[in-house]
């Protein structure tokens, strides 16, 4: 990693010093920052924030808006809580497999999608729902689907 | 944090009394303890499995769970308070149905071949099973594949026998406070990770194997070195030496039915040497060894100005730790080679030169009450002799395992003795085996050694027993010496952390890694909880005081060694076969 991204996470960690949960944010701003938290960082990150790097990892694997591994640019989240589940979230990912030829955690191969399920989004009202990066959208059908994926294939 | 019995029976001479019912009947018993400590004080069996004692409470299994009159959902005993007036049913039928269901859900995804688990008797698991009349599964459902992580020399990890109840990670964070391991995903996917979903191998873990021991299933065990030992045993071309650590033979006879804390010196030796080891020897013999050459090392560090604290290095568990978190200490940690290694070097020089063994020929096995000893003898500096001085190392379960295995039943063996001369060894050796020992016996010998009188009182009692942190203080030739002895990392952090701000009072410093000492290693046949731990220790103390040396510096083999082969203790040839150095390791 180069001198100047350290100082960045270094700048970043400071940022947050007297928050509450300084970890959360602290890994949230990282990840704005690289799009996700590579191994190197979150070691990185362990180790200025004096909180063992098994925590530091326990923590970005749980929340599955965090990401350990490289996304795509657009990362697509499918959520299949209860709800969302009742209301045809599977058929959702279906048809989201079937339009990108993805499998749930893989990338594209030109770097664009990455195509993940999530836990609850808050959205229950309008289920099945899914999040393109940090958009919503809800009542999902494979129709609705295909419109919204065209959007970002523009 | 989970209160001990007799913490909680001092508690209770404090504290205010809340009267709650046990199945109807009438308790008095602390504010403020869970009910699952209260049960425990009144006598009463409750169910656990994510609980363990000395941790804090998770309340993470739902295996405790009672009814409590009034609240709507069975309530996790291991985690609630008692309060004023609560009426509790232990044993109703809706809470055996709910403890049954939720070990049947643990069991749907669990492999169930216990007859191949390295646990098979001593799995909690299975034991809860038969005991809640578990006898079909009735929901069927995804299994784990996990690759077993074999990456360390010392933890292997088998993530598919997990049942996710985070004793070890509380072990590791509570106890050592290496926090090595933690959750890591979530829901079905969880799972148990090294630092950074790295393989355990590559993580800060020190491989002192407490989290083996807390570990309820199969899921965490020691690497084995048995089919090695196997092998060398059977090749007749091969000279097959063995050493047994001063813990094992206070702990050997447990998983032979014998009551924890039996002394079963001869009977152990006997049976090792049925098993086909050419020479049956004793660690105790290099730590006596240790402790003269780690005796002068301390007589010359106060006489010469240099570096003080000393802090012992027999633990190797403790070594890696300080490379890892306190490599500013290096200079403080003695250099002084475990007993292990000593003996190991010492076999593979002059015994076999004695022998007129070529020490390429000659195989050093070693029993040991320890998980790191395994990565100590497969550290590069171990190699003294020209060849790794150790060669394999097995843990007393590994050991009782063989013994079984070729049918020897040590508990009807006669008593026999160690071979000489490397069998030879006194009671400051055999104290070695519980947390202060090692210190007691330096200070029998360092007083005698530097002012050449007699020590009256050869018992230190003040750093015996079970706290974290005991010291103590001796007058030797006008000067006060200080000493304070730690087991179990997190304890020791209390002193290190004062050595490393500059302000230790302390002139010599005893560090074991796990809790009680050796006795308590991670190597230790299971259960090793806090009242086995104790009965070891008394028959530790046992075995000192039955022998008629107890000052390692009157070992009448050691002196003949130093005469015929060593020369001077911390000398050139000492510091060769004897002696090492560390390095600084990251902080992952
Ligand atoms: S062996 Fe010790 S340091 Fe390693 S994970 Fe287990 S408890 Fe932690
Ligand atoms: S490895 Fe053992 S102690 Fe650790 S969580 Fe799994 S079952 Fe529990
Ligand atoms: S023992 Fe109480 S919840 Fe696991």
């Amino acid at each position: 990693m180069e001198e100047s991204l350290y100082r960045e996470i270094e700048e970043i960690i400071e940022k947050y010093r007297e928050e509450e949960t300084p970890l959360l944010c602290v890994l949230q701003e990282v990840q704005e920052k690289f799009h996700y938290l590579p191994r190197n960082v979150l070691g990185y990150i362990a180790k200025k924030m004096n909180v063992p790097s098994s925590t530091v990892y326990g923590v970005a694997t749980f929340y599955s808006f965090f990401e350990t591994n490289p996304v795509g640019e657009y990362v697509i989240r499918v959520c299949k809580s209860t709800p969302c589940h009742v209301q045809g979230a599977f058929n959702v990912l279906q048809a989201l497999k079937r339009e990108l030829g993805l499998k749930e955690g893989e990338t594209s191969k030109d770097g664009k999608f990455t195509l993940e399920v999530t836990s609850c989004l808050g959205v229950c009202g309008v289920a099945p729902a899914m999040m393109i990066n940090d958009v919503t959208y809800g009542n999902l059908n494979d129709e609705r689907v295909r419109e919204i994926l065209a959007l970002y294939r523009r | 944090m989970a209160k001990t019995l007799k913490e909680m029976e001092k508690a209770k001479e404090k504290a205010n009394l809340v009267t709650i019912y046990l199945d109807g009947k009438e308790a008095k018993v602390p504010e403020g303890i869970t009910i699952l400590e209260a049960c425990r004080m009144e006598g009463f069996h409750v169910p656990t499995l994510c609980y363990m004692e000395g941790l804090s409470s998770w309340g993470g299994c739902r295996i405790c769970v009672v009814e409590v009159e009034g609240q709507p959902n069975l309530v996790a005993s291991c985690v609630t308070p008692v309060r004023e007036g609560m009426k509790i049913r232990l044993s109703s039928r809706a809470v055996r149905e709910a403890r049954k269901t939720n070990l049947e859900l643990l069991l749907s995804n669990h492999p169930l071949d216990c007859q191949l688990c390295d646990r098979n008797g001593s799995c909690e698991l299975q034991e809860l099973a038969y005991e809640f009349g578990v006898r079909e599964i009735r929901f069927g459902g995804e299994r784990k594949t996990y690759a077993v992580d074999m990456s360390s020399p010392s933890v292997k990890r088998d993530a598919n026998r997990c049942i996710l109840c985070g004793r070890c990670v509380r072990t590791c964070r509570e106890v050592q406070s290496v926090c090595a391991i933690d959750f890591a995903n979530r829901g079905f996917d969880t799972f148990i990770s090294p630092s950074l979903g790295l393989p355990l191998g590559e993580s800060v873990c020190i491989n002192c194997g407490q989290c083996i021991l807390a570990c309820p299933t199969g899921a965490l065990s020691e690497v084995s070195h048995v089919e090695m030992v196997w092998d060398a045993i059977e090749d007749p071309g091969k000279f097959v030496v063995l050493q047994t650590a001063p813990a094992v033979r206070v702990s050997i006879g447990e998983p032979f039915g014998l009551p924890a804390g039996t002394v079963t010196t001869g009977k152990m030796v006997a049976a090792f040497r049925r098993l086909g080891f050419d020479r049956v020897f004793d660690t105790n013999f290099t730590a006596d060894l240790t402790i003269i050459e780690e005796g002068h090392e301390f007589i010359g560090r106060v006489k010469k100005g240099g570096k003080l604290p000393l802090i012992t290095s027999c633990s190797p568990g403790w070594i890696k730790f300080m490379e890892h978190f306190y490599p500013e200490l290096m200079e403080n940690v003695s250099t002084c080679k475990s007993p292990q290694q000593m003996f190991g070097a010492i076999a593979k020089t002059y015994y076999a030169q004695k022998m007129g063994i070529d020490p390429k020929d000659m195989v050093v096995v070693s029993i040991m009450p320890c998980t790191a000893k395994k990565f100590e003898c497969q550290r590069d500096e171990m190699c003294a002799s020209g060849y790794q001085d150790v060669d394999f190392s097995l843990t007393t379960r590994e050991a009782a395992r063989m013994l079984k295995e070729k049918g020897i039943r040590l508990e009807e063996m006669p008593e026999e003795n160690f071979d000489d001369p490397l069998g030879i060894s006194t009671g400051a050796a055999a104290v070695f085996g519980a947390t202060g020992g090692v210190m007691e016996a330096a200070l029998r010998s360092v007083y005698e050694i530097s002012t050449g009188k007699t020590l009256e009182k050869l018992d230190f009692y003040q750093v015996r027993g079970l706290d974290g942190v005991k010291e103590a203080s001796l007058e030797i030739n006008g000067m006060e010496v200080n000493v304070a002895v730690a087991h179990g990392l997190g304890n020791a952090r209390r002193l290190l952390d004062q050595v490393k701000a500059g302000n230790s009072k302390y002139h010599f410093i005893e560090i074991m890694a796990c809790p009680g000492g050796c006795i308590g290693g991670g190597g230790q046949p299971i259960p090793t909880n806090l009242e086995i731990r104790m009965k070891r220790i008394a028959a530790i103390y046992e075995v000192d005081k039955n022998l008629p040396l107890r000052k390692s510096h009157e070992n009448p083999a050691i002196k003949k060694l130093y005469e015929e082969f060593l020369g001077e203790p911390n000398g050139e040839k000492a510091h060769h076969l004897l002696h090492t150095h560390y390095m600084p390791r990251e902080r992952i």
